[in-house]
């Protein structure tokens, strides 16, 4: 696809959780929890309030097209402000410090005094009906001639467990919001800009890892199209594929449009009961339906049924919105006779709602008001489709093609959070930040300073071990050593399934510190830290008590004299061997000594005595 | 208005300044708070044009109700582009905002004061008790009173000894501001509204019984309390179960058999009150001396400890008073159970003294009550009487076991 002559816009929010102690907006850790670990749960509705102007946001308003009942489950970490029974503590001003590092590290401009809002959120993920977000710093500076537009510090929003249920443990965790300039054309572009940005927030040290702590939003535009809102992206290499197929989305509508205007195609609002039509049906989805009601999209027929993206129609898109009225989905007659309707009962239908051969039916089955509803939500979409793309708010499926979510909220959702005080950032604050060094200078630098290969380097750079590794450098130990222990070894001592996380940083660094003293040798590593993952969690004492106490039983201390003794017996019992091979037996007695020895010597002490021994015999 | 800083330029809506900064709606819908010269005015907004103007046709088959604020919580709205939260009281507003509310009555609506409730004075609860009483005649099938939580159990208990009423009077509030989705006050006026419609026959306060949206208490007006600062439920009967619960959303009301049904009595208004009258929590080490500053008052509620008791020392300048003529009650800072000043020296020396024991009221009821009776008796001795008689369901004669 050629993206230029398309016209393709795109920008991203990102949203990353921060790594603090307390929550945004009360004293509660920010810890995630099991459900099974939940202490309680209660229930709320919420009901969107009427703004001023008597207009009630649209996307607010689409939420309420069901009335739903919300349940919360609560836990010990969970504290009166996440049930929206208390009012929020002061914004937390180690948040605010992160935010406002990450905000320099971009080259942003501080505003003088954050205000706190309200964004109407009443999808049940926020107990309150809002999400407290602020805006922190404008306009950055990104690769490519791309620019930031904002920075906001907001609360992350309850995690949906199921249907409408909601864990309020994440509730709370403040959440950076980044929002690009809509600088990008191409999708490679956007991924590009993505992985920049995802690594400034990791630069920090001072942000949350793992799946789900990082989100990306993605708005694409081609012109003729419109803007359109994808949600929650969270596997950074599914963005371009994101971008790339809304694209051929917004393409394969604007087609879908033309060809509907070619043909004069409009929609008929009649809504056809036809509940007695399907009264003896195999379909056991229409049988059991209290009513059926039926539409005529005049001109709509093949359109319908037509992919506009891998696995998604045109009637997958009316299907979402009828969906908002709590309906299965929708049957037309582009895919008709199926799932048990017969071609006779197609055949019947069109009679009914007096279709030609170039109409489309639409059919809703559910109770009375929920079909009602559909019905009106098909036309809704079916209207939109003469008219071209829709803007909206969309969530990502599996493969990277979407779905529609809501409409784009207004600007009607925000307003002050009065129970905030404002934060002041004067100049003495903005300047006091220190801006850390990018992940990528820094693998630079261990390139540079360590002499780790570039891999490593970059490796050890972004790993999450990555504190641990200037830890253990700082304490003397050798940089090569400390990487391939936290990289290397590590992963494949988790892959063999020993327990490695939950040896703890400094049992880590104390056995790196014994190995760098000569307590015992590079060789032992492994198998320390088997043992230590072996006893973790048993009270064992201190981390040098417990270091200690896996050399004394994996790799205990041997003396010189032993080694000697050892290497002396060894080469005894093999000396045919030994006068064969000349100094070439080297190689295969070193193996058997390390392994009599396990690890407990330093393999070049053991070479040395070794050599001696040999040279003794041989001579 | 035009932002420019940091080398950007944005557009946005100037709403105020506070504290030597302008506050600014930027178009993204953010406020941000910026020194006045780094905005530059482009054009004046049109003014906004009052919003909610029409009036919402109500159903005349359905029995009317009387809706009187004294400080809206009720309908309060925000202004998105300002942010700022205002109050709206008629029942048009009211009904717009909850339009269920036009399924359970038809309302007429009255406004007493638009006060926090912390600025509420006995003066106000009488003006309350009248306007109560004026509806009640005019033939309303029930009362609802809408009020801040802060002191709404105050004046329900005011208008409780005020007021004898046939129909329901229902006071309710919201503990979460009503610009939110999640504010309890919606739920809170239906229930209120399902009561004020159905067959209870005297005053009460109804609120969430639970932190789930699913039920609302009724609480007998002088005995109920605020006991939390925040939560929905804050607000519980003490010493007695609630007169009875509203369930959410069915909204049906099920009465113990305690309550009073509708249709008991006639209306009576007397609404005499004597506000020189004080309540005095009292702390170990306070200052006896703090008394003289009721000196001429024409009663005193103290909020002793334990059982009801004050320091030694604080016995003979109280005998002072009550012979001066002050009528002194005592009752006990645990609000669970009963004064009982026979038990230890100081309880009976205050006895000897001629403080009365106020048997198991709370603070606050006594000393509404207190105002009351001496609103309309003069002799000592009778008032005293009085005080110790249960009038309004302000005193219980048992103290249940609750098991």
């Amino acid at each position: 696809m050629n993206y230029k002559e398309l016209g393709l816009k795109a920008g991203i929010e990102i949203h990353q959780q921060l790594d603090t102690a307390e929550k945004l907006f009360c004293r509660c850790p920010t810890l995630l929890r099991d459900t099974s670990e939940r202490t309680g749960e209660f229930y709320r509705y919420l009901r969107a309030t009427e703004s001023e102007l008597g207009e009630i946001d649209r996307a607010a308003r689409e939420e309420m097209k069901l009335v739903r009942k919300f349940c919360y489950y609560t836990y010990d970490t969970v504290c009166l402000v996440e049930h929206d029974e208390e009012p929020p503590a002061p914004m937390n001003p180690e948040a605010l410090e992160v935010c406002l590092t990450i905000a320099k590290m971009l080259g942003m401009t501080p505003v003088e005094q954050v205000q706190t809002m309200r964004k109407l959120v009443i999808d049940g993920s926020n107990t309150s009906g809002f999400q407290r977000t602020a805006l922190v710093a404008l306009s950055g500076a990104l690769p490519d001639g791309c620019r930031i537009e904002t920075i906001c510090l907001e609360e992350e929003a309850a995690q949906r467990v199921e249907g409408d249920t909601f864990s309020l443990d994440r509730l709370g965790i403040p959440l950076v919001e980044i929002t690009t300039a809509p600088c990008m054309h191409t999708p490679k572009a956007v991924q590009r800009i993505a992985e920049y940005i995802g690594m400034v927030l990791r630069s920090t040290g001072r942000v949350k890892r793992g799946l789900g702590t990082i989100r990306q939003d993605i708005n694409v535009s081609i012109a003729g199209g419109a803007r359109v809102e994808i949600k929650g992206v969270q596997e950074l290499n599914l963005i371009a594929e994101v971008v790339s197929r809304e694209v051929e989305r917004q393409t394969n509508l604007l087609a879908v449009r033309d060809a509907l205007r070619e043909r004069g195609a409009r929609v008929d609002h009649t809504v056809v009961d036809v509940t007695e039509l399907f009264a003896g049906t195999a379909s056991s989805i229409l049988k059991k339906a209290k009513s059926i009601l039926a539409i005529r999209l005049c001109g709509f027929a093949g359109l319908v049924g037509r992919e506009i993206q891998p696995g998604r129609r045109l009637g997958s898109e009316m299907s979402d919105y009828a969906k908002k009225c709590g309906v299965g989905g929708i049957f037309h007659t582009d895919e008709l006779p199926a799932y048990g309707v017969t071609a006779e009962e197609v055949a019947r239908l069109r009679e009914v709602v007096g279709a030609a051969e170039e109409d489309c039916v639409v059919i809703v089955a559910a109770g009375r008001e929920r079909a009602g509803c559909a019905i009106e939500q098909v036309m809704i979409r079916a209207e939109m489709a003469l008219s071209g793309v829709p803007e909206e708010t969309r969530k990502m499926l599996e493969e990277g093609s979407t779905a529609y979510m809501r409409p784009l909220p207004g600007a009607a959702r925000m307003y002050p959070e009065t129970d905030v005080f404002p934060v002041e950032i004067d100049l003495d604050r903005w300047e006091s930040i220190a801006v850390p060094e990018l992940l990528t200078d820094r693998a630079e630098r261990f390139v540079r300073a360590f002499g780790l290969d570039e891999a490593l380097a970059h490796q050890m750079a972004f790993s999450e071990r990555l504190p641990t590794f200037e830890a253990a450098v700082a304490a003397g130990v050798r940089p090569t050593t400390a990487a391939r222990t936290l990289l290397a070894t590590c992963r494949e001592l988790a892959r063999d399934g020993v327990a490695v996380d939950r040896v703890s940083k400094e049992e880590i660094l104390t056995l790196l510190s014994a190995v760098e003293a000569g307590r015992a040798a590079k060789e032992a590593i492994p198998d320390l830290i088997t043992e230590l993952a072996r006893t973790a969690g048993g009270g064992g004492g201190t981390p040098r008590e417990r270091v200690d106490a896996a050399i004394a039983r994996m790799a205990p201390a041997v003396s010189r004299a032993d080694v000697e003794a050892i290497v002396h017996r060894i080469v005894a019992e093999r000396e045919a061997f030994a006068r064969e091979k000349g100094m070439g037996a080297l190689g295969p007695l070193m193996g058997v000594v390390m392994q009599e020895l396990r690890g407990s010597v330093d393999g070049k002490v053991v070479s040395e005595v070794l050599r001696r021994e040999l040279k003794e015999l041989l001579a | 208005m035009r932002y420019a800083s940091g080398g950007t330029a944005l557009t946005g809506t100037y709403i105020t300044e506070r504290d030597g900064m302008a506050v600014v709606k930027l178009d993204n819908g953010y406020n941000i708070g910026t020194s006045p010269e780094k905005i530059e005015l482009i054009e004046r907004a049109a003014p906004q044009p009052p919003a909610g103007a029409g009036v919402v046709v109500q159903n005349p088959d359905l029995p009317e109700l009387a809706i009187i604020s004294t400080g809206g919580t009720i309908a309060s709205r925000v202004d998105y582009r300002t942010g700022a939260v205002t109050s709206q009281f008629s029942a048009s507003d009211i009904l717009r905002a909850i339009p269920e509310l036009g399924d359970i009555a038809r309302y007429r609506d009255r406004q007493v004061a638009s006060i926090l409730s912390e600025n509420m004075r006995p003066a106000l609860w009488q003006e309350l008790a009248r306007a109560v009483y004026d509806e009640i005649r005019h033939g309303v099938s029930g009362v609802i009173v809408t009020h801040g939580t802060d002191t709404m159990a105050y004046s329900a208990a005011a208008v409780r000894f005020m007021l004898k009423t046939p129909v329901p009077v229902v006071f309710v509030g919201s503990q979460r501001s009503a610009d939110r989705p999640s504010s309890d006050n919606a739920m809170n006026a239906l229930c209120s509204a399902a009561v004020a419609a159905g067959d209870l026959g005297e005053v009460a306060v109804v609120m969430h019984a639970t932190t789930n949206d699913d039920r609302c208490a009724i609480h007998r007006a002088t005995r109920v309390r605020k006991m939390h600062t925040s939560r929905r439920d804050a607000f519980r009967s003490m010493g007695m179960a609630p007169l009875g619960y509203v369930d959410y959303p069915s909204l049906s009301v099920a009465l113990s058999d305690e309550a009073v049904r509708r249709g008991t009595g006639e209306p009576e208004l007397h609404d005499a009150l004597e506000e020189r009258c004080a309540l005095l929590n009292f702390y170990p080490g306070m200052p006896a001396a703090v008394l003289d500053a009721f000196e001429g008052y024409a009663g005193l509620v103290i909020s002793g400890t334990g059982l009801g008791h004050v320091a030694t020392e604080w016995i003979p300048p109280l005998r002072d008073m009550i012979e001066d003529g002050t009528t002194v009650v005592m009752t006990s800072q645990c609000l669970h159970g009963r004064v009982c000043d026979r038990v230890y020296n100081t309880g009976r020396d205050l006895l000897a003294a001629g403080v009365i024991e106020g048997e198991d009221m709370l603070p606050e009821a006594a000393l509404v009550k207190l105002m009351w009776v001496l609103g309309h008796e003069k002799d000592p001795e009778r008032a005293g009487e009085l005080m110790q008689t249960d009038l309004a369901g302000e005193i219980r004669r048992r103290s249940t076991n609750e098991l």
